[in-house]
């Protein structure tokens, strides 16, 4: 059916673009343009290519679709990459936003543009095969190899404390990251194999569950992060330059939650089962505590960060409460959250690369000088509330539904949580934008220029428009949800019938 | 005496015996020649150390068995000797222009190397006990002197000097653990053994014990390693870069080669100390390594920690662990020495620096070297896709199939640990504002660095070779 393998060079693409980067000369300007405008081209293209995916993709289905498959590590491990209706989003969410991370970065980085645009080209990679790979040794491959740029990046471009939060982001993750890989190779020696779409219906036996569950959990509750384990984020946000920061929040967040998805749910039904009551009391906790946390921060981007914790509360609620519209709403909150989070990162970004802060309190009447901007951030502040017309409320209402189908407690709590959202996104925006203008510093703020509406323009358009209209991205992933929750109700029964026969 | 004697098949040794009529012609040519024919004994030395790899792959035949049994060539040993050649002639190559620059040129030097490669391919064929002491001793004699061949120098003095006391100790632990032994089974083959040591008595056990003692020190295991920092420290860099590289392939190379073929039958007793051994390994060189401030220091823990990593297959004593053990040596091998290239283009002002802090703000001064070093370090941490990560995984992969389950644990959480410190070198490099740059490197420590890096980072593209060689090595020995 197809000529060339659209997976692999959806996701090798920008490695290329990369090695293109390295071998350049950087001394001067023109140089530098040229790199700039080398990456900015690879991003798009690898973009366009990765949306003919979509056209070509058949949402009817729930089998993975463009399929590669190649012999690599010897014996029964293969490079195997394909993408069903879970995993397309997130390839595509992760081609879209690189763009809008090269335009970011344009101007605000000066040093060593060379590397910076490596590494982000290179994560772009290991962040695309992450969401394509359907072997398990391949996925973690990709999963952790991110760690290297993103760990340069933080710390080479990052803010004053850049050493310690690349070090604390590198060691969390990698620490959470060990334990899965011992658990891989559990699965391996006891299915023989780490093909996903086998180990998908294998039925792993009920007590290695619990431990294998354990050790995808470790890894994934870092990666998210879920309550108690968030702390490397707000520090690893803070230090990030801006470009940094809405990757981590957009991209490399929902990875955790695409394992839930892809691992944790499908593959061990029981002990998903048996330890939901876990995930719920620390997604409560993470919807509660977070935001509560988030209302005294006064810094713009650790305020944002703690949100995003609580944010991803819903996302864990929603996928482990198993049901079509808790799952549904997870993963149509991953997407929201990826654009609104990146977005509200670049608002942040447009003022600290004009103030150069991110202390709340040293703004204030911004929408008198910067309309446009004052708008923008409107959106994105509100869909992080998740106001009804905007992408937020559709992700957090379906979770909450999904949820309440399962355990009418734990829903209560979070839907409650939601206020406090509002409390601490209305009252950022109340100090930053609002009000009069009398701080002497910011007479003289510009509005928002051209690069900035480039990058800004179509995420309000998403924003609202995923609001208003969501059935696209849930027809999408809807026959693969269906699958997904058919084999897991499917397990539990299987389970269940096969307790009650012992007497 | 009905027996006649009879010259044994001379052919499976060819490649030793090769190596060593060559080491003594040119130990010739050097005593008649004096310093000046230095230079070209270097580069013969290489030479010869090629010829004899060569030797090796073309030697006919799956399993060749000679001197009554003593000596065997397999495929676990033609893969282990091949990556012991290669580590000798690399330390051999990137020693030419640091001796030079030195005016410390001797010729001994690579002579001396020859001659303990020689004792390292005898030590990978043992089949014996009286064999592995012959091959033991001569790798470790030459060794002593090497170590300290820069006899003005009061630190390579010292080192060599600790070197031989402790070595000869464990030289002794091992001859006492190998009597012992040998009095319990009433043969010193291994295949002999193999047949009476079917339960484990006391004598026997204790035996083991010494005898691992010895192995433990050869590769610088806890609780053995005492010895590994200072040495590593003292010795010249070319030096140092050898001691982390060959001889820790002999070792481990005769460590796995008694445990399978002569202790089969005790795998419970042995199993034991191993993993015991593994995990203080692994534990040891993640905690000690964090506070070195001196880069060779530092990666004496690196080689203890890595030591236990390669441990961790031996431990489950299977095939798939032995095959762990040959993946994890060939990419050690490759990761040390592109370290240490980097290591040694250290020079500034015409001196040696060694401090971590020396390495300030690479990534500006020479953003190539900066690269790849930082690759080898993210490798050293077994961070995929680099070529550690594999390294790791298949050892693990063979002790989690054994149901090792807690050693497999901590054996990840130390690599986590360990990790620290080899990101403490690539902040060092990459943000930390630049020191003074050091002078350009010399041509081959470029080429050791350019073919060690690409094949830690590309490793992942194409790794099937390697893989599919360590296992049909591995499967020799069952």
């Amino acid at each position: 059916m197809m000529s060339w393998p659209i997976l692999s060079v959806t996701t090798f693409l920008p490695l290329v673009g990369a090695l293109f980067i390295m071998m350049m000369r950087s001394d001067g300007d023109a140089e530098q343009r040229n790199v700039r405008w080398i990456a900015l081209w690879t991003t798009l293209i690898t973009f366009a290519i990765s949306l003919i995916m979509v056209y070509r993709f058949d949402p009817g289905s729930a089998e993975f679709q463009f399929v590669e498959k190649k012999p690599w590590l010897g014996g029964t491990i293969n490079y195997h990459m394909g993408v069903d209706g879970i995993s397309l989003p997130f390839v595509i969410l992760t081609t879209a936003l690189m763009p809008v991370c090269i335009i970011a970065s344009w101007l605000p980085i000066r040093t060593r543009i060379k590397e910076y645009m490596t590494a982000f080209l290179v994560l772009e990679t290991l962040m695309v095969g992450t969401f394509a790979s359907l072997d398990l040794v391949v996925f973690y491959l990709f999963f952790e190899g991110g760690l290297i740029p993103m760990f340069l990046i933080i710390g080479v471009w990052g803010g004053p404390r850049r050493v310690y939060a690349s070090f604390k982001f590198f060691l969390y993750t990698l620490l959470g990251s060990v334990l899965m890989l011992l658990a891989i190779m559990a699965m391996y020696w006891e299915a023989g194999t780490t093909e996903i779409p086998v180990l998908l219906h294998h039925g792993f036996p009920r007590g290695m569950q619990t431990w294998v569950w354990l050790a995808f959990f470790a890894s994934f509750a870092v990666k998210l992060p879920m309550w108690p384990v968030h702390t490397w984020l707000p520090d690893a946000h803070v230090e990030a330059p801006t470009a940094g920061s809405v990757i981590l929040a957009a991209i490399l967040l929902k990875m955790g939650g695409y394992g839930f998805l892809r691992f944790s749910l499908p593959m061990f039904p029981a002990a998903s089962h048996d330890l939901a009551p876990l995930v719920f009391g620390l997604s409560v906790v993470a919807v509660v505590y977070t935001s509560l946390v988030a209302l005294v921060q006064e810094d713009m981007k650790k305020l944002i960060a703690y949100s995003s914790v609580a944010h991803m509360g819903f996302v864990t609620m929603g996928i482990f409460a198993a049901t079509t519209q808790g799952v549904a709403g997870g993963i149509f909150q991953m997407i929201s959250h990826g654009v609104v989070s990146a977005a509200l990162f670049l608002c942040v970004g447009v003022v600290y690369d004009r103030m150069h802060t991110r202390e709340i309190a040293a703004y204030g009447g911004l929408v008198n000088r910067m309309p446009l901007y004052a708008a923008a951030f409107m959106v994105f502040t509100l869909a992080n509330v998740g106001l009804p017309g905007t992408s937020g409320f559709i992700g957090e209402l379906l979770a909450l539904i999904g949820t309440f189908k399962v355990n009418n407690w734990v829903a209560t709590i979070a839907t409650l949580g939601t206020i406090l959202s509002a409390a601490y996104a209305l009252w950022l925006y109340r100090k930053a934008v609002l009000g009069a203008l009398v701080k002497p510093s910011l007479a003289a703020i510009k509005d928002l220029d051209y690069r900035e509406i480039i990058t800004l323009g179509p995420l309000v358009a998403l924003t609202i428009l995923l609001g208003v209209f969501p059935k696209p991205v849930l027809d999408f992933s809807a026959a693969s949800v269906a699958q997904l929750l058919d084999s897991y109700h499917h397990a539990l029964d299987a389970a269940k019938s096969a307790a009650l026969l012992v007497p | 005496m009905t027996e006649t004697f009879q010259v044994p098949a001379l052919l499976p040794a060819l490649p030793e015996i090769v190596l060593v009529i060559g080491a003594m012609l040119l130990l010739m040519v050097g005593a008649f020649r004096g310093e000046r024919a230095a230079s070209g004994i270097d580069s013969t030395a290489i030479l010869l150390l090629v010829i004899t790899g060569l030797i090796v792959v073309w030697l006919p035949g799956d399993k060749l068995v000679t001197f009554g049994g003593s000596f065997v060539v397999d495929g676990f040993g033609r893969f282990l000797k091949l990556l012991a050649l290669v580590g000798s002639a690399t330390a051999i190559l990137m020693s030419l222009t640091f001796f030079a620059a030195e005016k410390k040129q001797k010729f001994e030097y690579s002579i001396l190397i020859l001659l303990s490669t020689a004792g390292m391919m005898m030590l990978i064929s043992a089949a014996d006990l009286i064999a592995l002491y012959l091959g033991l001793e001569l790798m470790s004699l030459a060794l002593y002197v090497v170590a300290a061949i820069d006899r003005d120098s009061v630190r390579s003095t010292e080192a060599g000097l600790k070197y031989f006391v402790l070595g000869a100790l464990s030289s002794g632990m091992l001859l006492y653990g190998a009597s012992l032994i040998y009095g319990f089974t009433g043969t010193v083959s291994f295949a002999g053994i193999a047949k009476a040591a079917t339960h484990a008595s006391l004598g026997l056990v204790f035996g083991l014990v010494f005898l691992f003692a010895g192995f433990c020190f050869k590769i610088s295991a806890v609780p053995f390693h005492m010895w590994t920092p200072d040495v590593y420290e003292g010795a010249p860099t070319p030096i140092t870069a050898f001691f982390a590289a060959a001889p820790k392939v002999a070792g481990i190379a005769i460590f796995v080669r008694t445990t399978m073929m002569a202790f089969p039958g005790i795998l419970t007793q042995w199993q034991q100390i191993v993993v015991f051994v593994a995990i203080v390994s692994m534990a040891l060189g993640a905690f000690a390594a964090i506070g070195q401030r001196n880069i060779k220091r530092l990666m004496a823990y690196s080689s203890i920690g890595h030591m236990g990593f390669a441990l961790v297959g031996l431990a489950a004593g299977t095939a798939e662990g032995v095959q762990g053990v040959l993946v994890y040596m060939a990419i050690y091998l490759t990761m040390t020495l592109g370290t240490f290239a980097c290591i040694l283009s250290m020079r500034r002002d015409g001196y040696m620096v060694e401090s971590i802090s020396d390495l300030a703000g690479l990534a500006r001064t020479k953003p190539t070297m900066a690269f790849f070093l930082a690759m080898l370090l993210f490798s050293l941490a077994g961070i995929p896709p680099l070529a550690g990560f594999f390294a790791k995984f298949y050892v693990f992969l063979a002790a989690i199939k054994a149901g090792l389950f807690a050693l497999a644990v901590i054996g990840v959480v130390t690599s986590v640990v360990g990790a620290y410190y080899y990101l403490a070198i690539v902040k060092t490099m990459y943000f930390d504002e630049p020191a003074k740059g050091f002078e350009p490197m010399a041509p081959e420590l470029r080429a050791v660095l350019a073919v060690t890096g690409l094949f830690n980072l590309l490793f992942f593209i194409y790794p099937g070779p390697l893989i599919e060689a360590a296992n049909a090595a591995a499967k020799s020995l069952f």
